[in-house]
């Protein structure tokens, strides 16, 4: 499984595009299983699925197995073999149940299990997975997640977009990050991890102004970078620091007379590694 | 076979999925009831016997290519909005075929137009239902439908690209209604209608349908519909392949 990572607008979604022959390449070439998308369109498309995130994409006033069935025609899956392939995709995809509902009843994570299961109807050997479980409540996005990692156990590749960091540390076999339309880094997640600059990240949980005690402590030494982000009620501030340089203190002071919440030192993550080389980029 | 169940497969979809929109139905069955009330008051006050019926199968043909029109340009549009377009595009299936099922099913709900219109007529302006010739008449109804609906494909092909050819499709409904004789006989229009008239399919249908209702010789207008089924499919095709390739250039597929 291979994960793509990058901000909006980085050019995650027209690459999908351009690989599942939805968009035609303004320059440069494009290959899926070494045939060329532009060349070969029709040979492409008989070997690929796609998953786009978000609820459009189904016919909402007929049922779910309508959808199935009706995708099954297009892909030219034969008639002897649909319901069969309907009925073990439903059951892959939890839906077993359900599919005589009209789609426009299903909850979003409904309809992105039935996209999943659309994407799979002719049993393709390439999958694009594009955000898959954007705008999915935790559980859905948890249940899908293992719908995912059971594509990759199948044997099949797999291309997944997401913003979630978690989600590409959890799944992916290796990840590009992408930016300004380039990739600016590729590995396993473990590799990207390490190849950030040795750091201690700590992490302040302040209710109230963040802003201020954050300008200050860039200006301290041993500072490399902070940040910060608004959870609910409280801001936290996450400081990258010199390896060595204990200045947990130091930083404590700058928030000093503002509630102060938790305060953790923790290792790198892939989230970190990659605000990193966005940020590079 | 490949072909025809991809047309099938988007025929029945969209015939299912438009059969429930209660908005679909209700301008398909109420715009040609309408007119054909205004039509009904018009041809009774003229006092010509037996112009009832003319009137009758005039806004019927209407209700279909009214629904024709308004379906075809949405089967493209609604399917840009709901996200659907570019599921059809990717698919290996030939793209104008499953544009040819969706317009064939609106047209094909214009039947719906069609029985009302005529119940209409009978139950409350007594219109007679006496058909010359009832066999033809029947086979003259699916000819049409499969005409208009094969033009509907060539005005599909514009909403692939264009997301707002609907203001130019809005503006064909009546010209074409004046154009193709469903209410006015061609006859008193000015000459240069003519040639146009006979390039558009609803002018063959109504005079296919009409001759087989109220006597006359609708072999020769059911074979130029069906002829110009066939023209239109291969200008729908040309259309579609070209216009569908500048939409993957210009990345307006997915854009509402």
């Amino acid at each position: 499984m291979f994960g793509v990572l990058g901000p909006n607008g980085a050019g995650k979604t027209t690459m999908i595009k351009v690989f599942t022959t939805l968009l035609l390449p303004t320059s440069g070439a494009a290959r899926v299983l070494g045939l060329d998308v532009v060349a070969n369109t029709g040979e492409v498309r008989r070997k690929i699925g796609f998953v786009f995130g978000g609820d459009r994409g189904l016919y909402g006033r007929i049922s779910g197995l309508d959808n199935l069935r009706f995708f099954a025609e297009l892909y030219d899956v034969p008639v002897r073999e649909q319901r069969r392939r309907i009925e073990s995709l439903l059951e892959l995809v939890g839906l077993r149940g359900r599919e005589r509902e009209r789609v426009e009843g299903y909850s979003r994570g409904m309809r992105q299990r039935l996209h999943i299961a659309r994407g799979l109807l002719h049993d393709p050997p390439v999958v694009f997975l594009d955000e898959p479980t954007l705008g999915v409540d935790p559980v859905g996005a948890r249940e899908l997640r293992e719908v995912i990692t059971g594509l990759a156990a199948a044997g099949k590749t797999v291309l997944l977009t997401t913003h979630y960091m978690f989600e590409a540390d959890a799944l992916c076999d290796r990840i590009a990050v992408i930016a300004g339309g380039r990739i600016v880094a590729e590995g396993t997640p473990q590799e990207l991890k390490a190849g950030v600059r040795e750091a201690r990240v700590i992490e302040i949980e302040v209710f109230g102004d963040a802003e201020e005690p954050a300008a200050a402590m860039r200006t301290l030494n041993g500072v490399r970078a902070v940040t910060v982000t608004t959870h609910d009620q409280a801001q936290l501030i996450t400081a990258e620091t010199e390896p060595n340089a204990e200045l947990t203190p130091a930083l404590l002071a700058q928030v000093d007379g503002a509630a102060v919440g938790r305060v953790a030192v923790r290792e790198i993550t892939l989230e970190d590694a990659y605000v990193s080389l966005v940020r590079e980029a | 076979m490949k072909v025809l169940r991809v047309i099938l497969a988007c025929w029945w979809l969209n015939l299912k999925n438009l059969s429930r929109s209660a908005f679909f139905l209700l301008t398909a069955v109420m715009a040609p009831v309408l007119l054909s009330t205004i039509a009904f008051y018009m041809f009774q006050a003229g006092g010509r016997p037996g112009t009832l019926l003319y009137a009758a199968l005039g806004s019927a043909v209407y209700g279909i290519w009214s629904s024709t029109l308004f379906g075809s340009g949405g089967a493209i549009q609604w399917q840009r909005w709901g996200g659907t377009l570019e599921l059809l595009v990717a698919s290996p299936a030939p793209f104008v075929f499953a544009v040819a099922g969706f317009t064939l099913a609106t047209a094909t709900l214009g039947i719906y137009s069609l029985v009302a219109t005529l119940a209409w007529g009978t139950l409350l302006f007594d219109v007679p239902l006496d058909l010359a010739h009832p066999a033809l008449f029947v086979a003259a109804i699916p000819v049409t439908v499969l005409s208009l609906g094969l033009l509907g494909l060539v005005l599909a092909s514009t909403f692939v690209l264009y997301r707002n050819a609907n203001a130019l499709s809005n503006m064909l409904e009546y010209a074409v209604l004046l154009a193709t004789g469903m209410l006015v006989p061609l006859s008193l229009l000015p000459g240069w209608v003519t040639p146009i008239a006979w390039v558009l399919a609803p002018t063959w249908g109504i005079r296919a349908i009409r001759d087989a209702a109220l006597g006359g010789d609708p072999v020769f207008a059911i074979a130029m519909a069906l002829a110009l089924a066939g023209v239109y499919l291969a200008l729908g095709a040309a259309l579609i392949a070209n216009l569908e390739r500048l939409a993957r250039q210009r990345g307006t597929l997915s854009l509402a």
